[in-house]
This record gives C-alpha cells, sequence and structure tokens, in this order.
C-alpha cells in the first residue's frame, strides 16, 4: 500500500508538470521565430531532485526490508505443519511426513488461529524441471528447483478452497498444472488426514466390476508408475492413487474427478491435457469400465 | 570562433544513372560504409519486427477467451519463446546498433567506423543467426518438442533445457542463434567504442559530445561485460547437451539456480542495453522540437555511466522468488530501488528542458511525449517491483509482461519510432509523411494503452505468464480480450507505418540537408550524405556546432 | 536539382594537435575485456561447483602443480615484449629471435597440458562428464588452451612475416597490439593457475 501510494504521488506530480509544460509552452501560431532563452542546467534544482529521490529509497528500502525479514527470517512456531512439496511435470505430490500420508495435486491444511497459529510450512523441491507454487491469495510465489530445497509457509485464517497454478514455465503443459488448496477446520483436517492415512479400500462388497477392476490394474503397467498403497502397486513416477476419489479433480485440477473424466483421461491423457506424461494405455473397452470401477472405490 | 565553408550539396551523378540490378546488390552485400550498414541492420530488425509481431497476434488470439483452441500448447510454448528471442536479439538489437551505426561516425564528425570490415561482419553474422533461429521452424521434425522451432522460453532455464527434457534439436537451434547474434553484438560494440574513443573531429573532447555517442559508448561498453556471461552459459549448455557435462544437471549435483545467475547477468544489463538508445534518441530530440539545449548535460552524462555501472549489479531481482534468502533478497532490493535515482534525474532533465522552451509538436516530438509518459509510468512499476515482498506476488504474472511490455514498447518502441521520424529525412532525402504518420502515431497509442495498460489487471488477479489457456472460472477473460483488441490496432498501426517508410521513400518530399533545424553535426552534410560524409573533416568547439554557426551573436561556446 | 548549401565548421588553425588513442589497442582492450568476462564466469563455475562432485576423482587426487609450463608461458610474455621494444627500435633481428621464442615457449606449455590431459584421461579416468570436477576443470583450461592456440598462430603469422624480411618499424603499433592479447592470455593462466592448482587443491 505504501509502495502504491508513493508511486502514485510521483506520477501525479511528473505527469503533472510535464501536461502543464507541453500546454504552456506550445508554440503559438504568431511565433516570432526567436529562440528561447537557452538554459544549460541548475545547481540547484539538480542537487534537490537527486536527494530527495535518494530520501525516498532510502524509505522505502527500509519498509521493504522489515517486511522481508518478517517474512522470511521468523521462528517457526511450535505447532505448526510440515508438508513436503514435489513439483513433477505438470503435477503436484505432497507428502506429510509426521502422518506418513502421501497424496497428489490437492493439498489440505488446517486453518491458523492467530493466537495460536498453526501455519503450514511447505518445504518444496523438483523431481525434474523447474516449477513454482503460487497461490496468490496465500502468499507469495515460491520457486521448486531440482537439487535444492526451498521453504516457505502458509497460514490461512478463513476455511475454503484456495486456487493457484504453476508460475515458472516448465514444459508443455505448465499451464494446466492446477493447485488447489483446502484449507479446513482443525477437526475437518483431522479428519481428513485419518482417511489418508488408510491404505487402499479393499472392500468391494457388491460391487464385483470394481473387485474384478482391481485385478485388471494390478496386472497392468499402471502399477510401473502409481501407488495404491496396501497392494503391489508402488510406482513412484505418477500420482499416488490410494485415495484418488476423495479429489475433487484430476490431472492437476484440469478436469472434475467424474467416472467420465477417468475413464477418458485413463483411455488417452492427451485428449485432455495434450503432452502430459501418462501415455495412453491402450486399453479395450471392458477394461476401461472395470479399471474405473475399481477407482471410484478408492476414497 | 571557427569560419564556416558553404558547401553546395554534393549531387551524386551515379545516382542518376540507372544501376543493373546485380550491381546494386553486390554493392550492398560487400559493403564496408556504415550507412549502408546502418541501414541493413535497420531494415532486417522491421522485418523481424513484423515477424515478431504477428507472433504476439497468434498468442493474443489463443489467449482472447478462455479454454481457447487456436492454436495447440506445442505451438503456443514455441510461439512464445521464439517472440520473446525474435524481439530482443533479432528486432532491438539489430535496430540500435544500426542506428547506431548510421549516426555515431556522423555525429562525431567521421568518415566511417573504426574497423569498417569488422561492422560488416557482424553485420552478417548477426543476419546469419536470424535466420538461423527461424530455420528451426522447418528444420527441426518429429515429435513435439523434438526438434522444429524452440519452445523453452526466451530464458531458456535450465534444466529444461537439458538434453532429457529437450530431446531433439530445438533448444540448439536457439543456442546457436543467440550465440552468435552475441558474437555480432560483441563486434559492433567493440567498433562503436573504438570510433568514439579514437575518431572525434578536430575539437571534440569528450565534453563536446553529443549525449547520443556518450550513451552508446556506455551501452557498447555494457555490452562487453554483458553479452561474455551468455556466450559462457551457453557455451556450457551446448557441452552439457553434446559432450555430457554437468553444468547445469541436477543429477550429477549440478545446480538450476547458476544458469538462472549467469542469465539474468546478461539478462538485466541487457534490457539496460536496450534502453539506453532510446534516451539517446530522445536527448537529441526533445532539446530540437523545444527549441533549447537539453538541460543538464553533465548529469545526463554521469546518469548515464551510474547506470551502466549500477545495471550489473541487480540482476537477482529476477529472481526474488529462487529462494536466495533475506541477505540476498535485501541487497538486490537495495540495487533495484538505487538505479531509480539517475534514471528519475534523466527524466527530470527532459522536462526541464522542454520547461521554458517553444515546443513543436512534429512527429518526433509526438512519440517523445508518448515515451515520456510510458516511462515514467514504467519506471514506477519496476519501483513497485522492486519491493520484493510485491514480487513474490507479482513475478512469474502478467504483472510482469505489462511493466517489461510498457519500457520496450511504450518508452523504447515510441523512442524507436521518433528517430524514425526524425532521422528518415537524414538517410534518404525525403521526408515522411505527415497525415500517415498521425495515423501510424494516434492508433498505435490507442492500441499500445488498450493492451498494456489492461494488462496489469490479470497479474494482479493471479495470471501466470506463458500459459497456453485458462479456466473461464478465473475471471481473466474480459481483460485478455481487451489486451488482444489494443494488439490489433497496433498491428494496423505498424503496418500503415511499414506503408509509410516505403511510399516516402518514392514520393516523399525533399527534405535537404536540416529539415528540423537541428544543432549537431550529422545535419550539417548533406541528405543523404555522400560515402565519405563530410567534405571537409570538421571542427567543433561547443556542444552543438550548428548552434554556434546559426547564432554567432549566442554561441553555446561562451557557456561550456 | 538540390541547391541548398549545408555549412560545415572548420578551422584554418593547424596548430593545435589534436591526438586520440591508436585504434588497434582500444579495440583490443575492449575484446579483452568481454573475453575476461567470458573467463569470469568459467572461474565464477568452477569455484561454485569445487567440493560439489558427487563421484570421482577430486583436484588433490589427480592434480599436479604445472610448474613447467607455467614458467614457459609467463616467461613468453617477456619474450614478446623484448620482441615490440626491438621493433620500435628498428632491430629487426631481436624482433625475429623474440617472437620464435615467444612462439617455441607457448607451444612447449600446449604440449605440457596435452600431456597433464592424456595422464587424467587414460590414468586417472577423468573427462569431462566424469563429475563436476571434470566438468568445470576441462572446460576452464581448455578454453584457456583453445585462446593459447589462436595466439599462437597469430605469432607464428607475425613470426613468418618478420622472417620473410617484411616487417618494419612501422608495425611497431600493430605487433604490440598482438602482445597485449598475448600478456592477457597468460593473465588468464595466473588466474587459473591460482584457483585450480593452488587454492582448488
Amino acid at each position: 500500500m505504501l509502495v502504491l501510494s508513493v508511486t502514485a504521488v510521483i506520477f501525479l506530480i511528473v505527469a503533472g508538470l510535464l501536461l502543464y509544460a507541453l500546454l504552456r509552452y506550445r508554440i503559438r501560431p504568431n511565433d516570432s521565430g526567436r529562440e528561447p532563452p537557452q538554459i544549460y542546467g541548475s545547481n540547484q534544482i539538480e542537487l534537490a531532485w537527486t536527494v530527495i529521490p535518494i530520501l525516498i529509497v532510502v524509505m522505502l528500502f527500509l519498509t521493504t526490508t522489515r517486511v522481508i525479514l518478517g517474512t522470511e527470517h521468523i521462528p517457526k512456531p511450535s505447532g505448526a505443519l510440515d508438508v513436503t512439496v514435489i513439483g513433477h511435470q505438470f503435477w503436484w505430490e505432497y507428502r506429510y511426513p509426521k502422518y506418513g500420508v502421501v497424496t497428489a495435486n490437492e493439498l489440505h491444511v488446517p486453518i491458523s488461529d492467530p493466537a495460536n497459529p498453526t501455519p503450514t510450512y511447505l518445504e518444496m523441491s523438483s523431481a525434474d524441471t523447474d516449477h513454482s507454487f503460487w497461490v496468490p491469495r496465500l502468499a507469495g510465489k515460491m520457486d521448486v528447483i531440482p537439487n535444492r530445497i526451498n521453504t516457505m509457509w502458509i497460514d490461512p485464517e478463513q476455511p475454503g478452497l484456495y486456487l493457484g497454478q504453476c508460475a515458472q514455465y516448465c514444459g508443455v503443459q505448465h499451464a494446466k498444472m492446477l493447485l488447489r488448496v483446502y484449507a479446513e477446520s482443525p477437526a475437518d483436517f483431522a479428519k481428513w488426514i485419518e482417511q489418508q492415512k488408510k491404505p487402499a479400500n479393499q472392500d468391494f462388497t457388491g460391487n464385483p466390476a470394481a473387485a474384478e477392476g482391481q485385478t485388471v490394474f494390478m496386472h497392468n503397467a499402471c502399477i510401473n508408475c502409481h501407488t495404491v498403497r496396501g497392494t503391489v502397486a508402488t510406482g513412484r513416477f505418477g500420482p499416488d492413487l490410494t485415495h484418488l476419489a476423495s479429489r475433487d479433480t484430476i490431472a492437476s485440477g484440469a478436469v472434475p474427478n467424474t467416472p467420465e473424466n477417468l475413464r477418458k483421461w485413463i483411455d488417452n491423457p492427451n485428449s485432455m491435457k495434450p503432452g502430459a506424461l501418462m501415455p495412453p494405455m491402450h486399453l479395450n473397452q471392458h477394461d476401461l469400465d472395470l479399471i474405473t470401477a475399481y477407482l471410484i472405490t478408492l476414497h | 570562433m571557427s569560419p564556416s565553408t558553404p558547401v553546395l550539396e554534393a549531387i551524386d551523378e551515379t545516382l542518376a544513372v540507372k544501376r543493373p540490378a546485380f550491381e546494386v546488390i553486390y554493392d550492398w552485400v560487400t559493403t564496408v560504409d556504415h550507412k549502408k550498414i546502418g541501414i541493413m541492420y535497420i531494415v532486417y530488425a522491421l522485418i523481424f519486427m513484423l515477424v515478431g509481431g504477428l507472433e504476439a497476434i497468434l498468442m493474443r488470439i489463443q489467449l482472447a477467451v478462455p479454454n481457447n483452441h487456436f492454436v495447440s500448447p506445442q505451438v503456443f510454448n514455441q510461439l512464445f519463446t521464439m517472440h520473446g528471442t525474435t524481439m530482443v536479439f533479432f528486432f532491438g538489437m539489430p535496430i540500435l546498433f544500426g542506428f547506431g551505426n548510421y549516426l555515431v561516425p556522423l555525429m562525431i564528425g567521421a568518415r566511417d567506423m573504426a574497423f569498417p570490415r569488422l561492422n560488416a561482419f557482424s553485420f552478417w553474422v548477426s543476419a546469419f543467426a536470424g535466420l538461423l533461429l527461424y530455420f528451426s521452424y522447418i528444420g527441426g521434425s518429429g515429435l513435439y518438442a523434438a526438434g522444429s522451432a524452440p519452445d523453452v522460453g526466451w530464458f531458456a532455464y535450465a534444466p529444461l533445457t537439458a538434453k532429457v527434457f529437450s530431446p531433439g534439436h530445438s533448444t540448439d537451434y536457439w543456442t546457436l542463434a543467440v550465440l552468435l547474434s552475441g558474437i555480432g553484438s560483441i563486434g559492433t560494440a567493440l567498433n562503436i567504442v573504438t570510433t568514439i574513443v579514437c575518431m572525434r573531429c578536430k575539437g571534440m573532447k569528450m565534453t563536446r559530445m553529443p549525449l547520443l555517442p556518450w550513451i552508446y559508448l556506455v551501452m557498447s561498453s555494457m555490452v562487453f561485460i554483458a553479452v561474455s556471461p551468455l556466450t559462457a552459459a551457453q557455451i556450457m549448455l551446448l557441452l552439457d547437451r553434446y559432450i555430457g557435462s554437468h553444468f547445469f544437471d541436477t543429477q550429477a549435483g549440478g545446480s538450476a539456480v547458476l544458469w538462472m545467475h549467469y542469465f539474468w547477468i546478461f539478462g538485466h544489463p541487457e534490457v539496460y542495453i536496450l534502453v539506453l538508445p532510446a534516451f539517446a534518441f530522445m536527448n537529441e530530440i526533445i532539446p530540437v522540437f523545444s527549441r533549447k539545449a537539453i538541460f543538464g548535460y553533465p548529469a545526463m552524462v554521469a546518469a548515464t555511466v551510474a547506470i551502466g555501472f549500477i545495471s550489473l549489479g541487480v540482476w537477482a531481482h529476477h529472481m526474488f522468488a529462487v529462494g536466495l534468502g533475506p541477505v540476498g533478497n535485501t541487497l538486490f532490493v537495495f540495487s533495484t530501488m538505487v538505479i531509480s535515482v539517475p534514471t528519475g534525474i534523466k527524466i527530470f532533465n527532459w522536462l526541464a528542458t522542454i520547461w521554458g522552451g517553444k515546443i513543436i509538436f512534429a512527429l518526433p516530438m509526438m512519440f517523445s511525449i508518448g515515451f515520456l509518459f510510458q516511462f515514467l509510468i514504467a519506471g514506477l512499476t519496476g519501483i513497485m517491483l522492486s519491493a520484493a515482498p510485491f514480487d513474490w506476488q507479482l513475478t512469474g504474472s502478467y504483472f510482469v509482461v505489462a511493466h517489461f511490455h510498457y519500457v520496450l514498447v511504450g518508452a523504447i518502441l515510441f523512442a524507436t519510432f521518433a528517430a524514425f521520424y526524425y532521422w528518415y529525412p537524414k538517410a534518404t532525402g525525403r521526408m515522411l509523411n505527415t497525415t500517415l504518420g498521425k495515423w501510424h502515431f494516434w492508433l498505435f497509442l490507442i492500441g499500445f494503452h488498450l493492451t498494456f495498460d489492461f494488462m496489469h489487471i490479470p497479474g494482479l488477479l493471479g495470471m501466470p505468464r506463458r500459459i497456453y489457456t485458462y479456466e473461464a472460472s478465473r475471471g481473466w477473460g474480459t481483460w485478455n480480450l481487451i489486451v488482444g483488441i489494443g494488439a490489433i490496432f497496433q498491428a494496423v498501426a505498424v503496418c500503415i507505418f511499414a506503408y509509410n517508410l516505403i511510399r516516402s521513400y518514392f514520393r516523399g518530399e525533399p527534405a535537404g540537408h536540416d529539415p528540423w533545424d537541428a544543432w549537431t553535426l550529422e545535419w550539417a552534410t548533406p541528405s543523404p550524405p555522400p560515402t565519405y560524409n563530410f567534405a571537409h573533416d570538421p571542427t567543433v568547439n561547443s556542444r552543438r556546432p550548428l548552434w554556434d554557426l546559426k547564432h554567432p551573436e549566442d554561441p553555446d561556446s561562451d557557456y561550456e | 536539382m538540390m541547391t541548398t548549401t549545408s555549412t560545415i565548421p572548420i578551422s584554418t588553425d593547424s596548430e593545435t594537435s589534436w591526438q586520440l588513442p591508436y585504434r588497434g589497442t582500444v579495440g583490443m582492450v575492449c575484446l579483452i575485456i568481454a573475453e575476461a568476462a567470458i573467463f569470469a564466469i568459467f572461474f565464477v563455475s568452477y569455484i561454485f561447483y569445487l567440493g560439489k562432485s558427487l563421484t570421482g576423482p577430486t583436484p588433490r587426487e589427480v592434480l599436479e602443480v604445472p610448474i613447467l609450463g607455467t614458467i614457459c608461458l609467463l616467461s613468453s610474455s617477456i619474450t614478446v615484449h623484448w620482441a615490440v621494444s626491438a621493433l620500435r627500435k628498428n632491430n629487426l633481428r631481436s624482433c625475429t629471435l623474440g617472437l620464435a621464442s615467444t612462439v617455441l615457449l607457448g607451444a612447449i606449455f600446449l604440449a605440457t597440458t596435452a600431456q597433464e590431459w592424456y595422464h587424467l584421461i587414460h590414468d586417472d579416468g577423468l573427462t569431462i562428464r566424469t563429475n563436476l570436477f571434470g566438468t568445470t576443470y576441462y572446460s576452464l583450461v581448455g578454453l584457456h588452451a583453445t585462446h593459447v592456440i589462436v595466439g599462437l598462430i597469430m605469432l607464428s603469422i607475425a613470426l613468418g612475416v618478420s622472417l620473410t624480411g617484411h616487417i618494419k618499424e612501422s608495425h611497431s603499433e600493430k605487433l604490440e597490439v598482438l602482445s597485449l592479447y598475448w600478456h592477457f592470455v597468460d593473465a588468464i593462466w595466473v588466474g587459473v593457475f591460482l584457483v585450480v592448482y593452488v587454492i582448488g587443491r
């Protein structure tokens, strides 16, 4: 706000003077043709307009430094939640080390109470190229860089869904590497974490398609890239699917998580996100139905 | 007091004879004359401006509405890469070096540059580089992003440029083209520095040199220190991609941030290299159309030198979001804010030059006035961005894109248009058409503001840069549509300008040697100047030798 | 037909001298500044990556201080300086001798570098792709060696001109420009020596 007001005032003064000069000193139709007095400089004026800007700069610099230190140089509250963020080409991996939870694309955090702050500290790195974590209503952005760990914190006080997206060009589908941060009350967050801690659903009573779908899944290449905790699927290249059905969207926020979209995605990811690194699975229609039926049980 | 010698306009008899086309082409291809080379740089740059502009229009159409399918993501990513690379390296640098090549020897009373053959070599290397970059569109092939035009962004962050993430040769076209362009730039800069230091005419001490050569001197010195790090980094990138070295290979312990440092150690001074010649044009044009000497010549020189030095130390303000830590961030906040002081001084000096003068609203001055307001705004958004916390939100967003286009288009391009209207008569002997010029000015002004004023808003609303589409629910659609409409206005204006350039060459009013009643040495030669520039070597006693001749009762030499 | 007059200010006073520096020297200084900046970036990479290699041989394990090469290269700066002074005094024979010694010493330097690299590649298994040390070492020393080669080519041409008797005293400014380049190459070697072989180990 301060920066904006200072720059606005400078603009009004300088632009105002300029406009005035252009109007006042424009050449008139009845001009005599004599040149105006040639003025080569003025030490006093030049000194003034050197010193005053220097003072403004010093003032802005000091206030800015205060904010920088207040953001980057503060102690971490004991109640803070730790989340590890790993950027991938075109999706986000989230790990909650304290709870042993691994999930993807939708970040859940508890809201924070100013009296007893519980911010979320994000430790971020990348598995491939540069990315950047930017949820404007929560914080400024911080780049996510391979072979480097960057830390930032967010401290939402209002529950809700906060949107953002990757803010450092990372390849073909940079535009659809979206961020969804769900800030929830401590109770809701605890419920969510409890659910995420459980291994994958294995209860298919009354749902033979899903049971068969699990078998098809486990015999396909899916398990090379994806993890479904509690099964033989332990791949790490793609998002963790253990609780896929608990998410609102798939493809890192690109499309809503419905059975139709899910089926279409598995059939050919390029139809929705051309350039995504998941290859088309070339499954027949029957297997697609079964796998979809299975995946939508993974709450 | 220096006596003058009246010289008849040198009527070039050879112009009356129609030479065979082949002879004309051979003359231009083998020329080492700084004026011809300057014109070739400028024409070359204008062609690339049109190409880069077309790339921009295609992007704006794609982004005009949410979830558009005008171009594929792969093509869009190539478009923004090529647009940025083309505009900086194959429009910006060549056009400014072109004007420098043309004007510097004339303004210092010399007959050519210090190394005419190096001059020609630098041009042809740069020209080849541009063609090499565009050859990528047809030379590459295969899977998307495996061959064809580069799509890594104009700053090509590692490790996206590593062989594993960018297979094929698209990145190599980028690397080699920019590398060669850099070599051309270093050659021309070397020429400009040597010419200014060693070939000034008699009496022209450094303190009597017009401000344009001064600025080109500082700008060229910056080229040595700024372009070289990019050259080095690109050699490292090529080694990484082809010999398996690990400079930016994060899997082997290499650092992606190191590329960023090297790139921005080049990239930031580069934008000052681009803007300083714009200041130079303003320093020559504003006084003439205010009928007053430039206010505060020594301060202008000092401010230019200060900007040159300080700009070498602000680069990491492009990296505030990389996690350099509070100390690093604070240092670069400081240096970035400090550079606003000499820059502001320049604006105040221009204001003071206009103040108390007699302002003539000819086309060069109209564009200069646009420059003044727009550069002021651009500088102020720059100050906003220099506050790191502000920048943490806005870097990598459309706010930054709006800010730097405000400088590149609103300041530099406007100043360049002013320079065209001002010096075209000298180079061709004909005036540009005023009616067409006014259409050009007003359409471009409207288009510029529609596009770049409103472009700040999506940035403030969270829209990142380099995305090929966005969802309707984000609320960015209307603003992007307005931005796109402005782009169409600008395109039309530029087409009118291009038409004016060509038409006036054949049918423009004859200009004479000094149509603007100006004061520096280039206006003492015929229009266009003969190959040898000056029939006699000039001698000067002040900063405005022609003012002294026109006003022998009140020469500048009495005041300096 | 145009008959407007343009006026060029001139001076009839031909006594005041107007001497500006020699173009070749200024041009070479500019080139040296640009090249120094390129080298600086390679130095920065070397220093930044010291100790950061994930595997492979370290500088301490494989590098030996190149005494002979360094003495040769630094002496060659002295010999090229002799050659330039000799030419200024029109002593063409000494100039030729100076140039020949410079080329010889430079060639010995290159030979020692080649020998060192052969040893590093074949006996120690260090190549540019082995680790970060290999990458930064070979690129920095290699860039320097490339500049030595270019310098030797130019010096050999000068030597050829002088051996065939075509060199004159009026060429001394040009030869000085070339010697400036050679001094720059030597100065870079001092940097490489200190950073790579002394501090870096």
